[in-house]
């Protein structure tokens, strides 16, 4: 197996005696800093938390579904663990999740800036997310919240006696967090790029990310107040959604779905960013048609804000209408296949390599295929009336979500670890790590795909015994992804002490974070750089290391 | 160093707008233009004009907010991008409710 | 890589270079640092905007369904207060406006003077909102709280039940206006003080600058609310 992996020599390596971790000292000095870079670990270590409690509830959820009869858990707490596994997992994990770590840590790095635009309001932004973070904890000891993630009305606002008001004040201030990232990335990419760094210069990760923003900062708002209705019909009973005063609840989920159907291509664009940058590495060339990538994730954002009815194909809307929805979901099936179809000619005739972020980058590419193609049988209206509200639909966004955000998360992790911590983690054991996921991936949602079609509804907690074999092999799937996600914890926090050190540039990667230090020095550039060459222009690298040769030796 | 921000070829930083300074003078034109305006939307809708009625009056509003934001926010003066922002802001909530009423008034015809 | 700047680059522009101690590390000029925070307010009163499109939206659809309800439901409100409150709201955001001015040609008392002025006139709009809310829950006109349909009999049972998703818009969307009032005039305080001190008229006028933005986002809210809630058909009245 050949590898580009070129660390310094270790019997000599040391880490870099001034780097932004060990520039200040205490806690204090981490909870009130406004370095971008701290800010991500700061946010790492929080979604990591927030991660592995939903993952708690869906082990929860898996196990109920182990046996037809409802004998763990009874029907609503079922619901309410359903509920917290969706919301904790979307809201508390996923939105944030590439942006809020690697976008923070990179995307200044990636444009020759010192920091993010504004400093304090991305802490800002982390605390905010805090607070959410706390309100959906206090929401949970305090007996749960069981409406689904959706906060559908008038079940949430009438019928229901839980934490409703509590969880979506969290919502309401968690998405405040995401307005921030967004706002503050957004500027940055416009605004301190440094000289040369033009907009068709910048890695296709800073593309990704700046479409996401523009997702949150246009759709957050809407569902904070759709959510602040809710809030205060429940409180105040007032009247927007309620029918009983005349309301409409059906408006509620053009609403909700407004921003909730950005919301996932927030959870996957940045996740393309990734995956852009891992591939182009791993096969040392350019990426295929780079203009077309960087567009196909505006157009991708563009489009996310036309198709959002197609949730609602079954809630009595205009046929008519939902001809339309239906057609433009169907559109959204061309920027994402240009991606996969560009990632895969970046591949033709490159020099590929297997390290594990690769290895997560092709699990994405064949998960996320899978879960974008059945989108568009869940677009198509016929289709939809047969699968949706059934495990078909969930297999679906987990497989885009999972299948595609979190490997894409967890490459990116991987690619970025030596960057970020100055460390190697154990090749073999992280390459184990993410076969085990993705075969334990595979094991957990495809069987529900096929019991989706069979029929087997969504969130019931109970099911007829012919499910049963399929449903078994779904949780012994489930306890295999439980482990190749518990392995990369281990293996990194190992890593933190004893790994190897990593140099400058392990992966021999092009981007401008690829030439400072690792773990790099507070304001990022000592100089500020001049960028004369593309993106992804491997023979540069070449070029300068045939440089750097010879002046040394 | 600023130099290279003013770089044309680097589309990083667009030619900076310089800082312009509106004076009092443009200030009270506009203030009484909206006041005016204010009175005239009031007006408007004593006469009766039917479906004209709501039309006309989100037109003076539209025609208000417009001068609020071309002079008092400065947008007269600022550069393209920051238009571009308002731009895409208007155009989302337009989105909004575009797609939202191709559900709403389409949902009586023809009830298949 | 890293390489400084060519050497063969000089100042071409002539604006002053002031230092300001409020300049941050990481933008290279004042200027860069100034047009970040303008954008980044821009990109701030877009979330705003999508904010209250939820609401608009929502009003546009019931006045639709329900235009009686919405007809006879509006005529309960004071036009005169309405309009008496939309010309205070202009004023002070002239005010602001010149708030603004002061700050960019360095006069620290006027500038001081100008937002008391914006305040005083945003604080005098809240009054009036009180003054009109007190007689909303006089009349029973709050949903969920204290509701009747007495002063809508003419209009049926069915329909006069409507009223309340007018009133509900009708508080829902001042409500969260005046929240955006009350805000910004804790602002201002805040930025009095400072003012005061000089901290704005030395060429460090952003602060005064965005939130002069944030403060005409409202006006123009404002601008939008008082057609759409208080003059519905008064020709029919």
């Amino acid at each position: 197996m050949s590898t580009i992996v070129s660390l310094p020599d270790q019997s000599t390596a040391a880490l870099p005696k001034r780097n932004y971790l060990n520039a200040e000292h205490g806690l204090l000095s981490w909870l009130l800093t406004g370095d971008h870079k701290r800010i991500a670990m700061l946010y790492l270590i929080s979604i990591t938390g927030f991660f592995f409690l939903g993952g708690a509830f869906a082990g929860l959820v898996r196990l109920e579904l182990l046996t037809p009869a409802g004998d763990l858990l009874a029907a609503d707490t079922y619901n309410k663990m359903f509920t917290m596994h969706g919301i904790v997992m979307i809201f508390l994990f996923l939105v944030p999740s590439v942006p809020a770590t690697l976008g923070n840590f990179l995307i200044p790095i990636m444009i020759g800036a010192k920091d993010l635009a504004f400093p304090k309001i991305n802490l800002l932004s982390w605390y905010l997310y805090l607070v959410g973070g706390t309100f959906t904890l206090t929401a949970l000891v305090l007996g749960g919240v069981d409406t689904g993630w959706t906060f559908t009305t008038p079940l949430s606002t009438h019928y229901l006696n839980t934490h409703v008001i509590t969880t979506g004040l969290a919502i309401f201030v968690a998405g405040f967090s995401s307005i921030f990232t967004g706002l503050n990335f957004i500027v940055t990419i416009h605004r301190m790029r440094a000289p040369g760094m033009t907009w068709f210069r910048m890695p296709l990760f800073v593309w990704s990310n700046y479409a996401a923003s523009i997702l949150m900062v246009l759709g957050t708002p809407v569902l904070a107040i759709a959510i602040v209705l809710v809030v205060l019909e429940r409180t105040v009973g007032l009247g927007v959604f309620d029918p009983s005063k005349g309301g409409d609840p059906l408006l509620f989920q053009h609403l909700f779905w407004f921003y909730s159907h950005p919301a996932v291509y927030i959870m996957i664009l940045p996740g393309m960013g990734v995956i852009s940058e891992v591939i182009a590495n791993f096969s040392r060339k350019r990426v295929f048609g780079y203009t077309a990538v960087a567009f196909s994730s505006v157009a991708i954002a563009v489009f996310g804000f036309f198709v959002w009815a197609h949730h609602m194909f079954i809630m009595g809307v205009s046929n008519y209408s939902a001809l339309v929805f239906s057609l433009l979901t169907m559109l959204v099936a061309v920027p994402s296949a240009i991606k996969i179809f560009n990632w895969s000619a970046t591949l033709y005739k490159g020099s590929i390599t297997f390290e594990t972020p690769m290895l997560y980058a092709f699990g994405f590419i064949g998960l996320f295929t899978i879960g974008g193609l059945t989108g568009v049988f869940l677009g198509s209206l016929g289709m939809d009336i047969h699968l949706t509200e059934t495990y078909f639909i969930v297999a679906h966004f987990h497989f885009v979500m999972v299948g595609g955000m979190l490997m894409a998360f967890l490459a990116g992790i991987h690619f970025w670890w030596p960057k970020m911590t100055g460390r190697m983690y154990p090749e073999s054991l992280s390459k184990l790590a993410a076969v085990t996921t993705f075969i334990g991936f595979i094991l957990t949602f495809f069987p529900q795909f096929i019991l989706g079609y069979l029929g087997m509804p969504r969130r019931y907690h109970a099911y007829p015994a012919d499910y049963q074999v399929l449903n078994v092999l779904s949780t012994a799937g489930a306890t295999v992804l439980g482990v190749g996600y518990l392995l990369p914890i281990l293996y990194l926090a190992w890593s933190l002490k004893y790994g190897e050190i990593a140099g400058s540039n392990p992966w021999q990667a092009t981007g401008l974070e690829w030439q400072l230090q690792s773990p790099p020095v507070t304001e990022n550039f000592t100089e500020i750089p001049y960028v004369d060459y593309e993106a992804y222009d491997f023979e540069w690298l070449a070029h300068k290391q045939k440089q750097e040769v010879t002046t040394v030796g | 160093m600023s130099d290279l921000h003013h770089d044309p070829a680097n589309i990083t930083n667009p030619e900076h707008h310089e800082h312009h300074i509106v004076g009092p003078s443009t200030y009270l034109v506009i203030y009484g233009t909206l006041l005016a305006l204010t009175a005239i939307t009031v007006a408007a809708a004593f006469v009766e004009m039917g479906a004209l009625n709501p039309i006309v009056a989100v037109l003076i509003a539209v025609i208000k907010a417009t001068v609020v934001i071309l002079w008092f926010m400065h947008m007269k003066y600022q550069s393209k991008l920051l238009k571009l922002t308002i731009g895409a802001g208007v155009f989302t909530f337009l989105v909004l409710i575009a797609m939202t009423l191709s559900d709403y008034m389409s949902r009586a015809w023809g009830l298949w | 890589m890293v390489v400084t700047q060519p050497g063969d680059l000089h100042e071409e522009h002539e604006h002053e270079h002031v230092h300001l101690p409020q300049h941050r590390h990481h933008f290279e000029t004042e200027e860069q640092q100034r047009e970040a925070a303008s954008f980044g307010m821009w990109l701030f009163l877009l979330t705003e905007i999508m904010f209250f499109g939820g609401l608009f939206m929502a009003y546009l659809l019931y006045r639709n369904w329900y235009n009686p309800a919405f007809v006879a439901a509006s005529h309960t409100l004071s036009i005169k207060l309405g309009a008496l409150n939309t010309a205070i709201l202009i004023t002070s955001g002239f005010c602001m406006a010149m708030a603004v001015w002061a700050a960019e040609t360095r006069k620290r008392k006027a500038l001081v003077n100008f937002l008391g002025l914006t305040n005083f006139f945003g604080i005098a709009f809240l009054v009036v909102k009180y003054f009109e809310y007190a007689e909303k829950w006089h009349d029973s006109h709050i949903p969920g709280l204290k509701f009747s349909i007495a002063d809508f009999g003419k209009l049926g049972v069915d329909m006069a039940q409507k009223t309340q998703v007018y009133y509900s818009l009708y508080f829902a969307m001042t409500g969260m206006h005046a929240l955006h009032m009350i805000i910004g005039i804790v602002l201002i305080f805040w930025y009095m003080v400072r003012a005061n001190r000089g901290e704005f008229t030395e060429g460090y006028v952003a602060p005064i600058e965005n939130f002069g933005l944030y403060w005409h986002f409202v006006d123009i809210v404002w601008i939008f609310l008082f057609p759409l809630l208080y003059l519905i058909d008064l020709g029919a009245k």
